[in-house]
């Protein structure tokens, strides 16, 4: 942390575990993060789609991390959390294993990744930030939703 | 001065004006004699004179200023109404609602000068000699508003008087609005003015000398800006430019004659000044009127686009009744009681009172729920009252005489119902109109009145508003339907001839069916009853016919009061729960396994000897703990009906009725096939509402 150089230039990330892996996303993108709740399934969606949550009143879709990445399943337990993720005033929730902090990085500190393995996850990735020896795979959050959002329409 | 603010109520007001407008002329052209209607339609258009002059817009002033000239002349029998007269005044009106239009979705009136109407309301005075007090004020160019342009060059000229400060900077803006106010040979002023420095409340002094020169001419540019000086952030002493027809002298003594100004120095600017050549301005002159307006037309649209990007866009509103609110707020002092009530009672631990505390509070939920919808209701006068006017027009060109007749105008309906119900009411008004009505000669023939009628009627059935469209026209020709069917190839002789006269009907929804013989540009097009259809069912609503040949057709369209919360059965299937729209529902009924037969491949039950098809709930929707079947002892289903048919929907057990608020599902999960919403259940879980209208068969 010494040798930033001001608060100011920083982005703050939100960031959680999935499989071991640490992720982050834009602490502007979050609206608010709950612990796991009753999700209702919702018929002849893809699978990642694990269905909708009661939000204070509002119906909330949820996604499945793990899923959608192709990780192992796993149940929900004490550290499972649901991110609010907001974007263009579409709201998602993801479910990840558990919500660790927030940090902080110029994105001059994050370094892009080239899609040339055949990872998955890779196409939702912005780059990866370093911050004292850690990865944290910075998430893009807009694609993830746009491309929700745009599925739908195209049926 | 910033008139954002006030856009909201402009556009709020102007439509209601304009809508009694389009009534008033209505009854003109009935009765062109009638003096009450006349002065009421003067009222009208002087009020939106004044209104669209208050907001700056020129173009719409300018109109009414012109038709008020020509609505005076009627008024004092000058002139007479004739259909000439009143044909140039509707289209006075669809000008300025058009200006209203623009002023809605952009936030500026756009810049259309509807030069030919404003022509043709002078070409009526010219014609019964009347003098035009207009003439003089269109000889004066509208006013062009500055709008943002930063990014233009910053033009400094030396001092010209010397009592006067030097010039203000002038962006390129304010250069081409002074340099039109030279070629219309007005007058350009600074005027400089110093109050004394013991002045205590120096913006409302400045304040009555802008009156003064707002009353005399136009202030193109403030420094510092009015929003300053009525902050009172200047200092002693203020700089204006002016445009005016009024001379140097008139506003030196004006202005001296406020109370504590100490100077007042008047600099006409000359085109030299700001370094316009005198050619530059000739050359502009020379130009013939009608060029140099589609120029400035053509100019106008870029900027037009311009605005659109900005596009200040006012929110959809409600006006609602006072009365409705304070029992909205009485409702929400009485929940308040309640909280306070159950405080007590829980710390009292006194739970008799608790429960009744309870059954209050259901009350007044109940009710509260009702008042809510009630704000939300809006008479369908909001959409009727544009329809005398259509079928006006539409009668025209077709050279048929209608008569359109309504009843229950104040029929409330939700306004997001009233939003959608427009089109679709249009598409079956001018159906009638064009196809149901006949020509004069034929109604002779037939010895039909002469005068077609429609009528369009609204009003309320239980929970239900019914609109109905009636013609006394020639009715739908059943056995013409029956020949277009078979034309288009959709079914095979045999089968039309079978088909009973309501089945035939339903053909008229159909995708691109017409049985038109010419397309006009009303109907004929095979697009419009489908889309009815479609609409009204998205509505929650259903439409159905009845007509007889030679006597009429009618629409009649039933409509739920509100959507946002219906009864509904609450079902279960495995470990899951549905709703399912009460409305739709016919009955329950639990089915012996024997009575589930397979007939053409597809399950069915037989129920009182009827065959109803069998739609397995857990399997459409995919449930995978559903209990199977050797598990139960019967089948229960829930009998849905659509239209006359019944469709069996088999569900696990039964939880009960409820009502429940429906709830969007959200961008991502639209259009999630069979599922029409959501819904949250007591415990905060969320059910899904099952869409029965696209499941049964």
């Amino acid at each position: 942390m010494a040798k930033q150089v001001s608060v100011s230039e920083n982005k703050q990330y939100v960031v959680f575990q999935i499989a071991d892996q640490e992720f982050g996303v834009d602490i502007h993108k979050v609206s608010i993060i709950e612990k796991f709740m009753n999700i209702t399934r919702v018929p002849s969606t893809p699978d990642y789609i694990k269905g909708v949550v009661n939000l204070r009143g509002e119906i909330i879709p949820v996604m499945d991390l793990r899923t959608k990445f192709g990780l192992p399943y796993k149940d929900a337990d004490d550290d499972t959390r649901i991110i609010m993720l907001k974007f263009n005033d579409v709201t998602l929730g993801v479910i990840v294993d558990s919500v660790a902090e927030v940090v902080s990085f110029a994105e001059e500190e994050m370094e892009s990744v080239t899609t040339i393995t055949n990872d998955r996850t890779l196409d939702y990735v912005v780059g990866i930030g370093k911050v004292d020896n850690r990865l944290i795979t910075v998430l893009n959050i807009e694609k993830l939703i746009t491309e929700l959002t745009e599925r739908e329409q195209g049926v | 001065m910033d008139m954002n603010q006030y856009l909201d109520i402009f556009v709020e007001e102007s439509r209601e004006h304009l809508q009694s407008l389009n009534s008033s002329l209505l009854e003109l052209e009935k009765d062109p004699s009638d003096k009450g209607v006349l002065n009421e339609i003067f009222r009208v258009a002087h009020t939106l004179k004044g209104m669209s002059g208050t907001m700056g817009f020129t173009r719409m002033q300018r109109l009414t200023h012109h038709m008020e000239d020509v609505l005076d002349a009627l008024r004092n029998d000058r002139l007479s109404a004739d259909s000439n007269i009143v044909d140039i005044l509707f289209k006075c009106l669809d000008a300025l609602e058009n200006y209203v239009n623009t002023v809605y979705s952009t936030g500026g009136e756009g810049t259309s000068e509807y030069r030919e109407i404003v022509d043709s309301l002078a070409d009526i005075l010219k014609k019964s000699g009347i003098p035009a007090k207009a003439a003089k004020a269109s000889a004066k160019k509208p006013k062009e508003k500055p709008v943002k342009e930063k990014e233009s060059a910053v033009v400094k000229t030396e001092e010209a008087a010397s009592s006067a400060k030097e010039l203000v900077e002038f962006n390129q803006y304010d250069i081409n609005i002074m340099k039109k106010a030279f070629e219309a040979q007005m007058n350009v002023f600074q005027i400089h003015v110093e109050f004394d420095k013991g002045c205590l409340l120096k913006s409302a002094r400045a304040f009555i000398v802008f009156q003064v020169l707002e009353r005399n001419s136009d202030i193109i540019k403030s420094v510092p800006s009015v929003q300053d000086i009525e902050d009172e952030k200047f200092d002693f002493e203020f700089t204006v430019v002016v445009i005016t027809n009024n001379d140097k002298e008139l506003f030196e003594q004006e202005i001296n004659s406020v109370a504590e100004v100490v100077g007042v120095h008047v600099t006409p600017i000359t085109p030299e000044m700001l370094g316009i050549s005198p050619e530059e301005l000739q050359v502009r002159d020379e130009k013939t009127e009608g060029q140099g307006a589609s120029e400035a037309e053509e100019a106008g649209g870029a900027q037009a686009a311009q605005e659109q990007k900005k596009a200040h866009r006012t929110g959809k509103t409600v006006r609602v009744d006072i009365d409705r609110l304070d029992v909205l707020m009485n409702l929400v002092s009485e929940l308040i009681i309640i909280k306070n009530g159950l405080e007590n009672q829980m710390n009292a631990k006194d739970y008799s009172a608790w429960s009744e505390s309870i059954e209050y509070l259901e009350r007044v939920t109940t009710n509260l729920h009702d008042a809510v919808m009630k704000v939300r209701m809006v008479p369908v006068e909001a959409v009727f009252n544009r329809f005398p006017r259509m079928i006006r027009d539409i009668a025209r060109e077709l050279g048929k005489d209608i008569e359109l007749k309504m009843s229950g105008v104040d029929t409330e309906l939700d306004r997001t119902v009233i939003d959608e119900i427009g089109d679709p009411l249009i598409h079956i008004l001018r159906n009638c109109a064009d196809h149901g009505i006949e020509p004069r000669e034929e109604r002779a023939k037939l010895n039909k009145p002469p005068m077609g009628s429609i009528y369009l009627r609204a009003y309320q059935d239980g929970n239900n508003v019914v609109i109905e469209v009636e013609d006394d026209g020639r009715g739908i020709d059943i056995a013409k339907t029956r020949k277009r069917i078979i034309e288009m190839g959709l079914e095979s002789p045999e089968i039309v001839n079978s088909l009973s006269e309501k089945e035939v009907i339903d053909y008229l929804f159909r995708p691109n069916f017409s049985t038109a013989d010419k397309i006009t540009g009303l109907s004929g097009r095979g697009v419009g009853m489908d889309v009815v259809k479609t609409k009204i069912e998205a509505l929650g609503g259903t439409v159905e016919v009845e007509t007889k040949s030679g006597v009429g057709t009618k629409f009649i369209i039933r409509l739920p009061l509100t959507l946002a919360i219906i009864q509904a059965l609450l079902v279960r299937i495995g470990s899951e729960k549905y709703a399912l729209p009460l409305s739709s529902i016919r009955e329950i009924d639990n089915i012996k396994f024997e009575d589930v037969k397979m007939v053409r491949n597809r399950e069915v039950v037989i129920l009182r000897e009827m065959v109803i098809p069998l739609v397995r709930l857990n399997e459409v929707l995919d449930v995978k703990d559903a209990v199977p079947d050797e598990k139960k002892k019967h089948l229960t289903v829930v009998i849905v009906k659509k239209g006359d048919k019944l469709t069996a929907f088999s569900v696990d057990s039964l939880i009960g009725q409820q009502e429940i608020v429906i709830k969007s599902l959200g961008r991502i999960m639209q259009g999630v096939k069979y599922i029409a919403g959501a819904t949250i259940l007591g415990d905060g879980n969320v059910a899904l509402i099952v869409d029965s209208n696209s499941l049964a068969l």
